[in-house]
């Protein structure tokens, strides 16, 4: 963004303002004109999907904030008092909850498509890294959010995780102290959180910001993997791509609205519905299901602190994926060995995702353990190795000489 | 599970010294697939159903459970019950409320109008406590939502749920009409003033004594009153009181699903149109 051509535009009081402040040019630059790969599948329609999500999120809620009350006493009865006389109040909750699920849903969906299309390799490794802290923000502001409306298992999820902090070894209460406000989950908790979780969306406004920038310098990744070469392997970002984009984010609205209107309650917990109380614990303590694969990975260390660190490296371990993987070949279609590594990963994910939903004992134990060393170890053994020891397919020389006809073909349709 | 989590094994273990025989045995039973008229996407409430429902909390159930977050006005809402005004006024003014302080200063009685909440049997929790053997009858608004009729097993979580929900007017069904003489090995440590529900959420022992009996209320419009009958019409009153606003839900969903879908099917062809001018 750093370098935009100055357009000349027809209109005179568009060339008025443009010439006084490029914001015009710079649209035209960034959003119109923008030299986009041809050849992108709906893999790499998430980031308007998410872009959208965010914007529903923060719309939502700064509607339901006018109408919430973060007090331990008045919290609970206030978000039931939106779910029944505020106008439509019903809608805006659901849509708010479940919005969150979709965002995750989507965000997952963007994190593997990068994986899987090398989008983490040079030169887009910021680029990743902005994209690894959104996703920490996000799970800070879901988690944060979680607990606002005072419920069972948003008081004791609030307990469960700043407990963690007392892992930290020497300061630990006296961080959980201060984390609480108090010696207890209470209300100075629940206002701090209230005051965070109004904060953070915004923080993610502004690393979306520069994630887009980051992209934009570069420009996008592709499913060849090969950078663009020529104006052949590019079209325009509009109107290719903000139609393409426009109609995935309809249908993934339709998602969204199917379980919003018809199974709203689905993807969350039914104790929620009780009122927080101190004195009662929940018989199983479950996050969301988006936080499922972490939880299984902090439960399957036997020492807290080891286990705390293994939860929050599970994250990590993306900063420094693009100096781990050692292969040249970004995509994962010329890579035959890394895409079955892939895939496992994906599945060792879900499993996770499912271990962390039931309690730790038994069997669960076990395969919660194996899935956590087979994560660790794709990130830190299989992708290095599978760099230097697989033979990858060899690669086209370019975009357009891999999804478009060769010319002799052209002439022989003419 | 104690080593990789000691706080929250602590506190657990804290609660199961604390509730011993409630937690003897979380294996409880599914819920009883009764079927609903409000279940699946097009479901509405019965409103004749729920309208004995409410006859039913109103002459059974509020002696004890208070409905905290409904007030009387919301029987005359569209999408419960739908009492007309007048009758909702006349419902209302049945129960007395404390009002005041007046100009003078003094508390006063009233008949409670259809703005109040929901009388409550108990001042307090600890009345409420003290006047039912130690055991909290449990605040009914949300008691669908928050109770599942088949949570947890793996079978019904990916299928039954999503179509039916968490079963939650179909656990207070089962547990109305679920009371029943228990098994011999557990007879002997039966505790004092319990009862034995295979369905109830906490443990086989429940502290309410079995509240319908053939005949409890007396249905105006001449619809027996079985045990599962009233069951069934006071779990759909209470679905009802658990989320007013579903019909709406409903409703605005599948206009939002239809302008969706319309909306996606035309920017298909147009995007289709749009990539055809790019092909070489």
């Amino acid at each position: 963004m750093a370098e935009h051509e100055r357009v000349e535009f027809k209109n005179p009081v568009a060339r008025w303002f443009d010439s006084r402040l490029p914001i015009l040019s710079l649209a035209k630059g960034h959003v119109i004109d923008f030299p986009t790969p041809r050849n992108l599948n709906y893999f790499w329609t998430f980031g308007g999907i998410l872009a959208v999500m965010l914007v529903v999120q923060i719309v939502t809620g700064v509607v339901l904030v006018m109408h919430f009350t973060p007090h331990v006493d008045f919290a609970f009865d206030s978000i039931e008092a939106i779910r029944r006389d505020v106008n439509y109040g019903n809608i805006i909750q659901k849509m708010h909850t479940v919005g969150a699920s979709m965002f995750f849903l989507a965000v997952y969906i963007h994190i593997f498509r990068g994986l899987y299309y090398g989008s983490y390799k040079p030169p887009r490794e910021v680029l990743w890294m902005i994209g690894v802290l959104i996703l920490l923000v996000m799970m800070a502001t879901a988690f944060l959010g979680y607990v606002l409306p005072w419920g069972q298992m948003s008081f004791w999820a609030a307990k469960v995780i700043t407990n963690l902090f007392s892992a930290i070894p020497f300061f630990g209460d006296s961080i959980v102290t201060w984390l609480w406000g108090g010696y207890s989950v209470d209300n100075p908790t629940l206002n701090r959180f209230f005051s965070l979780h109004y904060l953070l969306p915004f923080v993610l406004v502004g690393l979306v910001f520069l994630h887009i920038w980051a992209l934009h310098v570069p420009g996008n990744n592709n499913p060849v993997g090969v950078e663009v070469q020529s104006g052949q392997d590019t079209v325009p970002f509009h109107p290719y791509y903000t139609l393409k984009d426009t109609y995935a984010i309809v249908v993934f609205l339709l998602l969204f609205a199917a379980f919003m209107f018809f199974a709203p309650d689905y993807l969350g917990h039914p104790i929620n519905y009780a009122k927080a109380d101190p004195l009662v614990t929940p018989t199983h303590i479950v996050p969301e299901w988006y936080f499922l694969p972490y939880y299984a990975i902090l439960r399957s260390i036997p020492d807290k602190l080891l286990g705390v660190i293994a939860m929050f490296g599970s994250i990590l371990v993306l900063f420094a994926l693009p100096w781990l993987d050692t292969s040249k070949v970004r995509s994962a279609n010329y890579r035959p060995v890394y895409r079955q590594f892939f895939w496992l990963l994906v599945i060792d994910s879900i499993l996770l995702g499912i271990v962390g939903s039931n309690p730790p004992e038994g069997a669960w134990l076990t395969i919660g353990r194996i899935a956590t060393a087979y994560y660790f170890l794709h990130f830190l053994v299989i992708v290095p190795l599978v760099g230097f020891l697989e033979v990858p397919r060899p690669v086209p020389a370019s975009i357009s000489a891999a999804v478009l006809p060769p010319r002799s073909e052209l002439r022989a349709a003419e | 599970m104690s080593r990789s989590f000691p706080l929250l094994a602590a506190a657990l273990l804290g609660l199961a010294t604390l509730t011993a025989p409630a937690l003897a045995a979380d294996e409880k039973l599914p819920a009883k697939d009764v079927g609903f008229s409000f279940e699946g996407p097009f479901g509405t409430f019965d409103r004749a159903q729920v309208q004995r429902g409410y006859q039913v909390y109103k002459e059974v159930c509020s002696a004890c459970h208070a409905m905290e977050l409904m007030r009387y006005r919301n029987l005359g809402e569209p999408g419960g019950p739908e009492f007309p005004p007048d009758q909702v006024k006349a419902i209302a003014a049945e129960s007395k409320v404390t009002d005041g302080p007046d100009a003078s200063g003094n508390m006063f009685e009233r008949p409670a109008l259809p703005s109040d909440p929901f009388v409550k049997p108990f001042p307090n929790d600890n009345a409420a406590r003290s006047a039912n053997g130690g055991a909290l009858p449990p605040d009914l608004s949300l008691i669908t939502k928050m109770r599942a009729g088949w949570s947890g097993s793996l079978k019904t979580l990916y299928t039954t749920q999503l179509i039916k929900g968490m079963g939650g007017p179909e656990y207070v069904y089962s547990v109305l009409t679920g009371y029943q003489d228990p098994p011999p090995e557990l007879a002997k440590e039966a505790p004092e003033g319990k009862h034995y529900n295979p369905y109830f959420e906490n443990g086989h022992w429940i502290g309410m004594p079995p509240p319908l009996t053939e005949g409890s209320v007396t249905y105006a419009d001449g619809t027996p009153a079985t045990v599962e009958q009233m069951a069934k019409d006071v779990s759909a009153f209470l679905a009802w009181a658990g989320e007013p606003k579903m019909e709406e839900r409903k409703r605005i969903g599948f206009q939002v699903m239809i302008f969706l879908a319309v909306f996606a099917v035309l920017l298909y062809f147009v995007k289709r149109r749009i990539w055809g001018r790019h092909e070489p």
